[in-house]
C-alpha cells in the first residue's frame, strides 16, 4: 500500500526560514540548514523548500543554499523559487535536488516544464499553483508576484499537467498558516481534474486534517505552520508526527 | 571494496554518493566507461525515459562496458530505478533493447485488482522481500522505500524477484540474478532503510 506523503514545506526569505500567514506577515523561524537536519532525523517523507522572494526580486535560485540543504537530506527534496530556465533546473539536479517546483514560469512559459521533463523525467517537475478566495465568491489564481491572475485555476492546473508536470502542489492561500483544516472543496475539485499525484497545501493543524484531505482526494499533503509552530502563540518548534501516528490514520 | 557510480547523465548521482559516503563506503562518480574495471562494485542510477537512458549509455560505450563488467569480470552491478529497468530486455516505454543482463521486460504500471491507482507511483511503500537475497534479509522489520516510477519489471524467472510492493496488485520492487541486481525504488532517498541496503550491497563480494 502506498502511504500518503506528509511533506514539510519550508519557506526561505533572505536565506532564513520563515513562515507566512495567508501568504503574508512572514515571521522568522530559524536557520534552514538546522531545520532540514532536524527533519532528516525525524525521517520525513519528503521536503519542499520554496524561496518565496526569488521571483519577485528577479533572482536565480540560491544554488549554494540548495546544495547545503541537499547535503543534509536522505529523503527527496523539492526546490522552488527563481527557476526560469532548463539550465537552472539542471544545475539544481546536479546539486542533489530531486524535483523542481515551477510556479510563475508555469503560468508564463509552460513549455519550460516539458523541456525539464524531457531531460529529467516528469516526476522531477512539480507545478506549483496557488489559489485564493475571490471577494465575490469562487476561487482565483495567484501568480508569482502574489497578485491576482485572470486565468482560471482549473485551466492552469490542467495546462501544467499537459505540459509535463508529474505532480501538482496546490496551495490554498486563505488557509496558509491558519492550522484550522484544509480547503476540502478545492481538493475535491482539483483531484478530479488531474491524473497525476496532487499535493495539497494550506491549513493542516492536526493529523485529522491530513486524513480529511486524503479522503477528499489529495495524494499527499504539504504542511507548513504545523511543522514549525507550536501552540496559539506560534512558538517556533520543528516537529513532525511519528510514523506510527501517520499509519494509524489509515487503519 | 570500491564502488563506481555511473555518471552518464542518467540521474541524480550525487545523492547516491552522499549516502554511500555517509555509511562509510568508498564511492566515486565515474564518467569514463573504461574506468569501471577499476572497481569491485558498480551502481547504475537513472531516472527518465527508457530510450533516453539507453541512448546515453550507448553514447560513450557504457552499455558494452557494463555488460562486460557483469558477465566477463564478475563485478557486482546494481541498477536503481530506471537503472534497474535498463538491466532487462526492453520496455513498453520505448523501442530500444535493454542491457539484457536479467531476463524480463518492463511494462506500464496498471491496476491489477481494480483499485484506482495514480501513475506514476510516487511515495513511500512498504516493501516485502520474497526471498533471502543479496539485498534483503527476511525479517519482521517493516521495510519502506521511496518509489517514483510509471513502469515496472516483469521477470521471466520468478527466482529473479527479490522484493515486491503492493500498488494496485503486486509490483516488482527489486530483482537480481547472480552478481547483477536492481532496485525500482530509491535507496539513496530512503533514510535508514536505504542506508541498510547500501551497507549490505557494499559488503557483497
Amino acid at each position: 500500500m502506498l502511504r500518503h506523503r506528509v511533506i514539510p514545506s519550508l519557506l526561505i526569505r533572505n536565506d532564513g526560514l520563515v513562515k507566512t500567514t495567508q501568504f503574508a506577515k512572514s515571521s522568522y523561524v530559524g536557520d534552514p540548514i538546522n531545520a532540514v537536519k532536524i527533519f532528516n532525523e525525524k525521517e520525513v517523507d519528503e521536503l519542499i523548500v520554496l524561496d518565496i522572494d526569488a521571483t519577485r526580486d528577479g533572482r536565480a535560485p540560491n544554488f549554494a543554499l540548495a546544495e547545503e540543504l541537499a547535503d543534509e537530506c536522505f529523503m527527496p527534496l523539492c526546490w522552488g523559487g527563481g527557476i526560469r530556465s532548463v539550465e537552472d533546473a539542471k544545475t539544481l539536479f546536479s546539486l542533489g535536488i530531486e524535483k523542481v517546483a515551477i510556479r510563475s514560469a508555469a503560468l508564463d512559459n509552460p513549455g519550460i516544464m516539458r523541456a525539464i521533463a524531457d531531460r529529467a523525467g516528469e516526476q522531477a517537475v512539480v507545478a506549483s499553483i496557488d489559489v485564493k478566495k475571490s471577494f465575490f465568491g469562487g476561487m482565483h489564481l495567484v501568480n508569482g508576484t502574489g497578485t491576482k491572475d485572470k486565468r482560471r485555476w482549473q485551466d492552469a492546473l490542467q495546462s501544467a499537467v499537459a505540459h509535463g508536470a508529474g505532480e501538482v502542489l496546490l496551495m490554498s492561500v486563505d488557509h496558509d498558516g491558519m492550522r484550522s483544516g484544509m480547503n476540502l472543496d478545492l481538493i475535491r475539485e482539483a483531484s478530479a481534474l488531474v491524473e497525476v499525484p496532487l499535493i495539497a497545501g494550506g491549513g493542516i493543524g492536526k493529523t485529522e486534517h491530513i486524513r480529511e484531505a486524503v479522503d477528499a482526494g489529495a495524494d499527499a499533503v504539504a504542511a507548513g505552520a504545523w511543522c514549525v509552530w507550536q501552540g496559539p502563540q506560534k512558538a517556533v518548534l520543528i516537529t513532525y508526527p511519528r510514523y506510527e501516528e501517520l499509519t494509524a490514520l489509515w487503519d | 571494496m570500491r564502488t563506481a557510480i555511473v555518471s552518464a547523465g542518467l540521474g541524480n548521482v550525487k545523492s547516491v554518493k552522499r549516502m554511500i559516503d555517509h555509511i562509510g563506503g568508498d564511492a566515486d562518480l565515474v564518467d569514463t566507461p573504461a574506468r569501471l574495471k577499476d572497481y569491485s562494485h558498480i551502481i547504475l542510477p537513472g531516472v527518465g525515459a527508457f530510450d533516453h537512458g539507453m541512448d546515453l549509455l550507448a553514447q560513450q560505450g557504457w552499455d558494452a562496458e557494463i555488460c562486460k563488467a557483469a558477465k566477463e569480470r564478475g563485478q557486482i552491478v546494481m541498477g536503481i530505478c530506471l537503472g534497474m529497468q535498463l538491466l532487462l530486455r526492453g520496455s513498453e516505454e520505448g523501442a530500444r533493447p535493454g542491457l539484457n543482463l536479467i531476463g524480463g521486460d518492463v511494462k506500464r504500471l496498471e491496476s491489477q485488482d481494480g483499485s484506482r491507482i495514480k501513475v506514476p507511483h510516487i511515495g513511500w511503500s512498504v516493501t516485502r522481500p520474497t526471498q533471502k537475497s543479496p539485498l534483503f534479509d527476511i525479517s519482521d522489520e517493516e521495510l519502506r522505500y521511496y518509489f517514483v516510477h510509471g513502469y515496472s519489471a516483469h521477470c521471466d524467472d520468478e527466482a529473479d524477484v527479490y522484493a515486491r510492493v503492493d500498488y494496485g496488485g503486486p509490483v516488482v520492487a527489486s530483482i537480481g540474478r547472480g552478481n547483477v541486481m536492481g532496485a525500482q525504488f530509491h535507496p539513496e532517498k530512503s533514510h535508514r532503510f536505504g542506508m541498510a541496503l547500501f551497507t549490505k550491497f557494499a559488503k557483497l563480494s
